[in-house]
């Protein structure tokens, strides 16, 4: 157990791992990526309700729950860098940060396109868009303060508090925003919260939120072998390796 | 006392130092050298347990220590009187009259309860020092103590040292002047890490 | 060697902040009359109908509270950082946690406190009925108190920074929104007629999660502000 955590905390064997990790996962992930969306968009049927401009949710949906669940992973990050010290637990939580912020973008442009068919305007204080806007203001806010430190070890370790505080904090705010909006709701536009949902469209739903959890994984990888490239820069392996790729 | 191991920093991308070892009995003075940017202002911070993050190394910690650093953390808007009663305020309570005979001890008899903002930062310091004639604690880590002091101040420093030490204290700072006092000094050198 | 003890030693933490807040009154003024001037900005911008102010008055006067606790958070560790004075209390033996929530409470006896107790008088400024006034003052004395703790983690986290001002806000900001909606409601349910009660309850649930927690941050974050 032990020897598998020293080994996460040293920079080669952790690249070296992620590259073969990706050399799979990275296919993966594109060929699920297609498939889910090919089977979301043309082999389910139009909504009862809402038609086809439903199958936004196709998009919306995973990128809403990967962003949250992002988040966690960026917090669980920050944990083990303060507690152990960890190096590489530093990079990761750094990079969660842009891609979370993206993915939590990514929601909140497809919920506002959605809603425009469906409510008849682009945007609208509902609990969950509010929600998801609250999520990107404490993605940036981590991306912000990282920034904001020229001693990058101090940046991961003031990130690191800031994502703990978030993680409290997320579901009060969730919590109190669903119970804001549902004192405020305007009848006009009722949100079909809590319907059941058909299986045949929930599979691909269900295939696409896993194909963005992979999304997300190779993302990150990507991301933190780029970090330990140019922070490892001066050393002996990373210069072996810029000297294997100009050779071959 | 204390007891560094192995101690390392880099900053920027530079290697300040590294290798550093350095074990500090009981009525040891040492005077870490260095050129200015060698890094002794962290390496002394690392010892007091400031900086936590980034260096290399261990340091263990066997007895209470005080540590006095540049800045003389001195309140303009309180009196010598009530800095000095604050800076204290960490280990047990001292006797006002305690307070006032330490501030008497750095010549700042007098100067109890003016304003501390209305004193000069030579004075500021004093107040800082004052914390020698008070504190319990053996071991003393103090960054350039004798900045901005004049010579008789100098003077009832380097007394204060002497005795603390003779006393079984121990004693680690930097200096830009030669330490003038009549007492064995090892000098560590950040560059080789050698103590002698 | 004997040491103070730490309720002692946070007493004298708490007195002296108090004493540093009471010698320089004009400071203790200020959050006050950005408070009075923010409040004199909305009739300006919404015009003076007495109706429409007396409408949006639980939300203005919740929001221009968060804004100006949020601008004194920025200074709470800022002088003791710069003078020394942070780094001697991190190396004192008492727990850094009780230091942090002495901090804390300094504050907010010297900006959230005054507030509560001045904020009839901007209610009446924005015409708020008279029933609701209680409500506010009990929600503002509570929620205050929440924002000085989550400030407090902000101010501990960017006080080494030298451009600290708007990244506090960036960074906590998002925190204030439970006590903001809490707070607005509390006065908006007395406006209505309905209890205040459980709005005042739940600030104070949430007052309770942050001094058991906040301290904890901020103690965290001053450790790394101060290592640099």
């Amino acid at each position: 157990m032990w020897t598998l955590f020293h080994k996460f905390g040293s920079p080669p064997w952790l690249y070296r791992l992620s590259g073969s990790i990706l050399r799979w996962l990275l296919p993966i992930t594109v060929v699920a990526l297609v498939a889910g969306s090919v089977w979301g968009l043309l082999f389910t049927a139009p909504d009862f309700r809402q038609g086809n401009s439903y199958r936004i949710i196709y998009i919306h949906v995973p990128a809403a729950v990967v962003a949250l669940a992002g988040y966690y992973v960026m917090a669980i990050a920050g944990a083990v860098s303060l507690i152990w010290r960890m190096k590489m637990a530093d990079i990761a939580m750094r990079a969660c940060a842009p891609i979370g912020a993206a993915l939590t973008f990514i929601a909140l442009v497809t919920g506002s396109i959605w809603g425009k068919p469906t409510w008849g305007t682009w945007w609208v204080w509902d609990a969950r868009i509010t929600s998801m806007l609250i999520l990107l203001f404490l993605y940036l806010g981590v991306v912000a303060l990282y920034e904001a430190y020229e001693n990058k070890a101090l940046a991961a370790k003031a990130c690191a508090v800031l994502s703990l505080v978030g993680t409290v904090n997320i579901p009060i705010i969730y919590k109190s925003v669903d119970w804001w909006y549902s004192l405020h709701q305007p009848a006009s536009i009722k949100f079909t919260g809590g319907s059941t949902i058909d299986p045949s469209m929930l599979y691909p739903l269900l295939f696409m939120i896993l194909a963005f959890y992979a999304l997300f994984t190779c993302a990150l990888l990507l991301n933190m072998r780029a970090e330990i490239l140019q922070r490892e820069q001066r050393t002996a392996w990373v210069r072996a390796l810029a000297g294997e790729r100009e050779g071959s | 006392m204390l007891r560094a191991r192995e101690l390392g920093l880099e900053r920027g991308g530079r290697q300040l130092f590294s290798g550093i070892e350095l074990e500090l009995e009981r009525g040891q003075l040492v005077q870490v050298e260095g050129a200015n940017g060698a890094g002794k202002t962290s390496l002394l911070r690392i010892l007091a347990g400031l900086s936590r993050y980034g260096f290399s190394g261990s340091v263990e910690r066997f007895t209470p220590q005080l540590f006095l650093g540049h800045q003389s953390a001195v309140k303009g808007l309180l009196t010598p009187r009530e800095n000095l009663a604050w800076h204290v305020a960490g280990e047990a309570g001292f006797s006002a009259e305690a307070i006032d005979a330490a501030l008497a001890a750095v010549n700042l008899y007098g100067y109890e309860d003016v304003p501390s903002h209305a004193l000069s930062a030579g004075q500021h310091r004093r107040v800082n020092l004052a914390r020698l004639f008070l504190t319990r604690a053996p071991l003393w880590l103090l960054d350039e103590p004798f900045t901005a002091i004049d010579r008789t101040g100098v003077a009832v420093l380097e007394a204060r040292l002497l005795a603390h030490l003779q006393h079984g204290g121990g004693v680690l700072l930097t200096s830009h002047q030669p330490v003038a006092v009549a007492y064995p000094l090892l000098r560590l050198d950040l560059a080789t890490g050698a103590l002698q | 060697m004997t040491s103070a003890s730490a309720a002692g030693f946070c007493f004298r933490l708490v007195r002296r902040q108090l004493v540093l807040g009471l010698r320089r009154p004009v400071d203790l003024g200020n959050p006050l009359l950005f408070f009075a001037m923010v409040v004199a900005l909305f009739p300006l911008g919404l015009g003076p109908a007495p109706d429409t102010l007396a409408d949006f008055a639980p939300g203005i006067l919740w929001i221009v509270a968060l804004l100006s606790n949020l601008l004194t958070s920025d200074a709470v560790f800022r002088s003791d950082l710069e003078d020394g004075s942070l780094e001697q209390l991190l190396l004192a033996p008492q727990p850094l946690y009780f230091s942090a929530l002495a901090y804390v409470l300094a504050h907010w006896l010297l900006t959230g406190l005054l507030l509560g107790l001045a904020s009839p008088v901007f209610a009446l400024m924005l015409g708020l009925a008279p029933a609701a006034i209680p409500a506010l003052a009990f929600s503002l004395l509570l929620g205050t108190a929440v924002l000085s703790l989550i400030g407090g983690i902000g101010g501990a986290l960017t006080v080494g920074l030298k451009r600290g001002g708007m990244l506090i806000s960036l960074l906590i900001l998002p925190f204030y929104m439970p006590v903001l909606i809490f707070g607005s409601s509390a006065v908006q349910a007395a406006l209505n007629g309905t209890p205040a009660g459980p709005y005042l309850a739940i600030l104070g649930a949430l007052l309770c999660i942050s001094i058991a927690l906040a301290p904890m941050a901020i103690a965290a974050g001053l450790r790394i502000s101060v290592d640099t």
